[in-house]
């Protein structure tokens, strides 16, 4: 199923949800980009939640990847939101003089799922009958 | 190029010839900033110019050779040093090189620049023909 980068892209409704390991080489990027891409035409797509948690650096090539992906995912009618950024990431990022121009962010996958609309039935779970 | 005898006991080689020699490289920087003390932001910052001083030197220096090298200068501050060399065409106009936004290949154009912000020493010595060296240096604070 996975042929491509061999991340897993989870679907959630109209939703992918992936993530980049910390070793990220040059040519997973760019399979990545392509199966994801594939798959917000394939399945009509609204929008892509990418968790960077685990990226340990991002640098210029990687960074021009992420832009490139946002871009497109937009052309083709979808939201592409970059979560989880580290710390360290981020200001070796502004220090390299890069903005992610056009990408999405957010602190982590939960306020990116929120940005895409969904919410967290709180009252619904606790009302919600358990298993017995 | 050094003889043996002349270089940094704590110095280490890496050849960089193909693409998984880009993740090899990136490692053995991480290894050896941790092993200096560094700390996360710092190792983050060294580790993304050796990223893209490697894939310079690969993509458009037909690939090269990465030192790394623990340093200390007249106070006793520890550094890691990076050497970056390739025996690829060279760079004719260096200014523009390292001028943000300047790209001939897959990246942003902020490579060389960005790369010298990430670091406290930046040297380069390139020459049409000759090939390029680039090297970095990092203090611990």
């Amino acid at each position: 199923m996975n042929a491509g980068a061999g991340l897993p892209i989870l679907r959630l409704g109209d939703i992918l949800i992936s993530g980049l390991l910390s070793d990220l080489d040059d040519a997973t990027a760019l399979q990545f980009t392509g199966e994801l891409t594939a798959r917000i035409s394939d399945e009509e797509i609204r929008g892509v939640i990418l968790d960077i948690s685990r990226l340990e650096i991002i640098d210029s090539f990687v960074a021009r990847v992420l832009m490139e992906l946002a871009a497109t995912g937009r052309l083709l009618g979808a939201r592409m939101i970059v979560a989880g950024m580290r710390p360290a990431v981020a200001i070796t990022l502004s220090e390299l003089g890069l903005g992610l121009t056009g990408v999405q962010t957010a602190l982590n996958a939960e306020q990116a799922m929120e940005l895409l609309g969904w919410r967290r039935p709180v009252e619904a779970a606790e009302e919600a009958p358990r298993a017995s | 190029m050094l003889p043996d005898e002349l270089t940094a006991p704590e110095a280490r080689e890496h050849a960089v010839r193909a693409e998984e020699d880009l993740l090899t490289a990136r490692h053995a920087v991480r290894a050896d900033a941790v092993a200096a003390g560094f700390s996360i932001v710092d190792q983050t910052k060294i580790v993304t110019a050796a990223s893209e001083l490697v894939r310079n030197a690969y993509i458009h220096g037909g690939g090269g050779t990465m030192t790394i090298a623990v340093v200390r200068d007249r106070r006793g501050r520890a550094g890691l040093a990076l050497s970056v060399r390739d025996e690829g065409p060279g760079i004719g106009d260096v200014e523009q090189a390292m001028t943000d936004g300047f790209s001939t290949g897959a990246g942003l154009g902020h490579g060389l620049g960005g790369t010298r912000r990430l670091v406290d020493e930046f040297t380069i010595d390139t020459a049409p023909g000759k090939g390029t060296t680039v090297t970095v240096v990092r203090w611990k604070p």
